[in-house]
């Protein structure tokens, strides 16, 4: 197996990071949330910019960029890191694909949907396509139970899947597309796929037909 | 069946804008002054009379939670919302958060000034970003309209909200290890007392609630205590979300009263148990941590605190897990114990060690090949597990593996013999 299906895409690690201007007025806002003398409770969405601005992942020098932002032990900010699932300390795919295999989805496909990722890119669960466009890994419960199977892709969840439309959700992205999120079997978000059983004046005004 | 016009979350599936301009008609945000008008001590009685149980797994009552709380205080009291919503089968919050958002805002002003708190910090968990950008919204809506901040509503009361997105760990669905994570830690529970109405954030007083509950106090209060006690059974009262997933025709969430029979819940919201409620294997009725039931029980239980506590399982969080006959019951469940070990936070040993061992048997246990007497042994490990740890994670994973021996043992035994007796031929067949 070669390096990069294993370890993701070969990026190299970089020697220096720091905010862009844009990301340094976000942290302020974010710092000013919580009392003087607390910037320490910045540090998960400070440590979330910093992966939104490396690419979906958090060099070294991002963390203790950030630990220094907030006057923190860099070790404290590496630990929060490495606890939260949500933080990437190798880096992932442009399309970073996580689908749920909790039970709740379990129970309604998602060894297809995992299945299809693997078949349709040619890799195995915790690894990069050699093209550097997708990272698919097995996640736990993502909340979106009633929509089961899902997988989150990026920020969006896509939900409702079988392997058919998991397929067409890879292909658009590949495409550089970017497919309609949520339901992908024509449902309306965690309302039962026949129609709403409650709220029908709600639903009859939106031009939605209730069941019964 | 609950009638639309005793529902509180109007909005549910987002057919109506979930901000202010559709709020409001909604009735959000109506004669809140008023209600603040009460003052602190009749809001909590009011709440407590109306039998509001937390929403988000204990059922603890929510006024008499809030009543905890010191009556001064020098400094910032705080009250924050869980929205970690993280329980497998649970997705009920993610439904207030991006369709009804102004409920959970306007909650958070009427219990944060019950409680004298001077500040709300609401905890998403991170993969919710669309949900959060919704409450964000919301929140940045009521600020400009003068609903929230200073002199929130016209009260004279002052009240922030912040939000503060987690980043994916189940464990800060436990308050004590999500007011750690605020405070920009690793999310590890603390050891109570102090509790967290005498130290919580940042050592202050502080109030941690559910979504749901927050979000159900301002039509509560609005529509009077009398009418949510009236729903529902004694202590069991009020409307509740319930989110059904697995094998049902039509997975849903879904505004119901408490108390609602298990079997009515599924046959009028989800279009029934696929293949027919004949095809009913169990259900867990309150998301993964509460013990599954067969279909026995399900055939008579009703959904409520009290009723699934007298089966020995639990409401919890309201996420029924439907498994009809074809599931591998024992898979389902060792599926369960992979997350609960994934999701350890490693502090306490008989978790960090407990949860992998209680996983590595279940698996063992899916293919037969284990020993009669493991299943006692793996039961007197969840035992040593549950009650031995600082948090209910421990707990939680324990659950499980009880109410699967307790109901289908015999299928645990059975695969055991199966394998041992396909070994037996194998080596038989291998040595001739």
């Amino acid at each position: 197996m070669s390096a990069a299906h294993s370890h993701g895409p070969a990026v190299a690690e970089p020697t220096s990071f720091e905010f862009s201007a844009e990301n340094l007025e976000h942290a302020k806002r974010i710092i000013a949330k919580y009392p003087e003398g607390r910037q320490q409770s910045a540090v998960m969405p400070l440590l979330d910019l910093a992966q939104r601005q490396c690419g979906g992942w958090l060099p070294k020098v991002a963390i203790d960029y950030v630990a220094h932002y907030l006057d923190m032990a860099p070790i404290r900010a590496l630990e929060v890191a490495s606890f939260y699932t949500m933080y990437n300390l190798k880096p992932v795919g442009k399309h970073f694909v996580q689908v749920c295999t909790t039970t709740p989805c379990w129970l309604r496909g998602s060894d297809d949907v995992l299945h299809a990722c693997e078949k349709k890119l040619g890799i195995k669960a915790g690894q990069t396509t050699p093209d550097g466009q997708f990272t698919v890994i097995e996640v736990e419960c993502l909340g979106a139970c009633v929509n089961a199977p899902m997988m989150q892709i990026g920020d969006d969840f896509y939900e409702d899947l079988t392997a058919e439309t998991t397929e067409k959700v890879l292909d658009a992205l590949a495409r550089g597309e970017k497919p309609t999120v949520g339901p992908q079997n024509g449902r309306i978000r965690a309302c039962p796929s026949g129609g709403p059983t409650t709220l029908t004046q709600s639903a009859l005004a939106a031009g939605v037909k209730p069941q019964n | 069946m609950l009638r639309d016009e005793d529902r509180i979350f109007t909005n549910l599936y987002g057919f109506e804008s979930p901000f202010l301009d559709g709020a409001k008609t909604r009735g959000d945000w109506s004669g809140t002054k008023e209600i603040l008008d009460l003052g602190r001590d009749k809001i909590i009685e009011l709440v407590k009379e109306s039998g509001l149980r937390g929403r988000g797994g204990a059922g603890f009552s929510t006024g008499m939670k809030w009543s905890f709380m010191p009556k001064t205080s020098n400094g910032p009291v705080y009250l924050v919302v869980n929205a970690d919503e993280g329980e497998p089968g649970t997705c009920k919050d993610r439904e207030i958060m991006r369709h009804d958002p102004h409920k959970l805002i306007e909650g958070c002003l009427i219990a944060g000034f019950a409680i004298g708190a001077t500040a709300t910090y609401i905890y998403i968990r991170g993969e919710f970003y669309y949900e959060a950008a919704n409450v964000q919204r919301a929140i940045d809506e009521a600020y400009a309209s003068g609903l929230i901040g200073k002199n929130a509503c016209g009260s004279g009361y002052d009240h922030d909200v912040y939000l503060h997105l987690g980043a994916g760990a189940y464990i800060c669905g436990e308050e004590t290890a999500l007011i750690e994570s605020i405070e920009g830690k690793k999310g590890q529970p603390r050891n109570k007392p102090p509790f967290p109405a005498m130290a919580g954030l940042y050592s202050r007083p502080t109030t941690v609630n559910n979504v749901e509950s927050i979000a159900v106090v301002p039509t509560i209060l609005r529509r009077g205590a009398s009418w949510f006690a009236g729903l529902g059974r004694p202590k069991n009262s009020g409307t509740k979300l319930f989110c059904i997933s697995g094998h049902v025709n039509q997975p849903a969430t879904v505004e119901e009263e408490m108390g609602i029979p298990l079997k009515e819940l599924i046959e009028k919201h989800c279009g029934g148990v696929r293949g027919g409620w004949d095809n009913l294997l169990a259900i867990i009725p309150g998301g993964s941590s509460v013990p599954l039931l067969p279909k026995e029980i399900c055939d008579t239980v009703l959904m409520d605190f009290d009723s699934l506590r007298e089966v020995r399982s639990g409401l919890g969080t309201a996420a029924v897990i439907v498994m009809d006959k074809s599931t591998d019951i024992v898979r389902a469940i060792a599926r369960l114990s992979k997350f609960y070990m994934h999701e350890s936070c490693g502090q306490c040993t008989p978790c960090r060690e407990g949860t992998g061992w209680m996983w590595r048997v279940m698996e063992r246990l899916v293919k037969g090949n284990a020993r009669v007497e493991e299943i006692d042994m793996l039961l007197d490990v969840t035992k040593q597990v549950e009650g031995h740890t600082i948090c209910a994670l421990g707990d939680a994973a324990a659950w499980p593996i009880q109410g699967l021996m307790r109901h289908f043992r015999p299928e645990v035994e059975r695969r055991i013999l199966e394998y041992r007796t396909h070994a037996e031929r194998g080596v038989r067949v291998a040595a001739e």
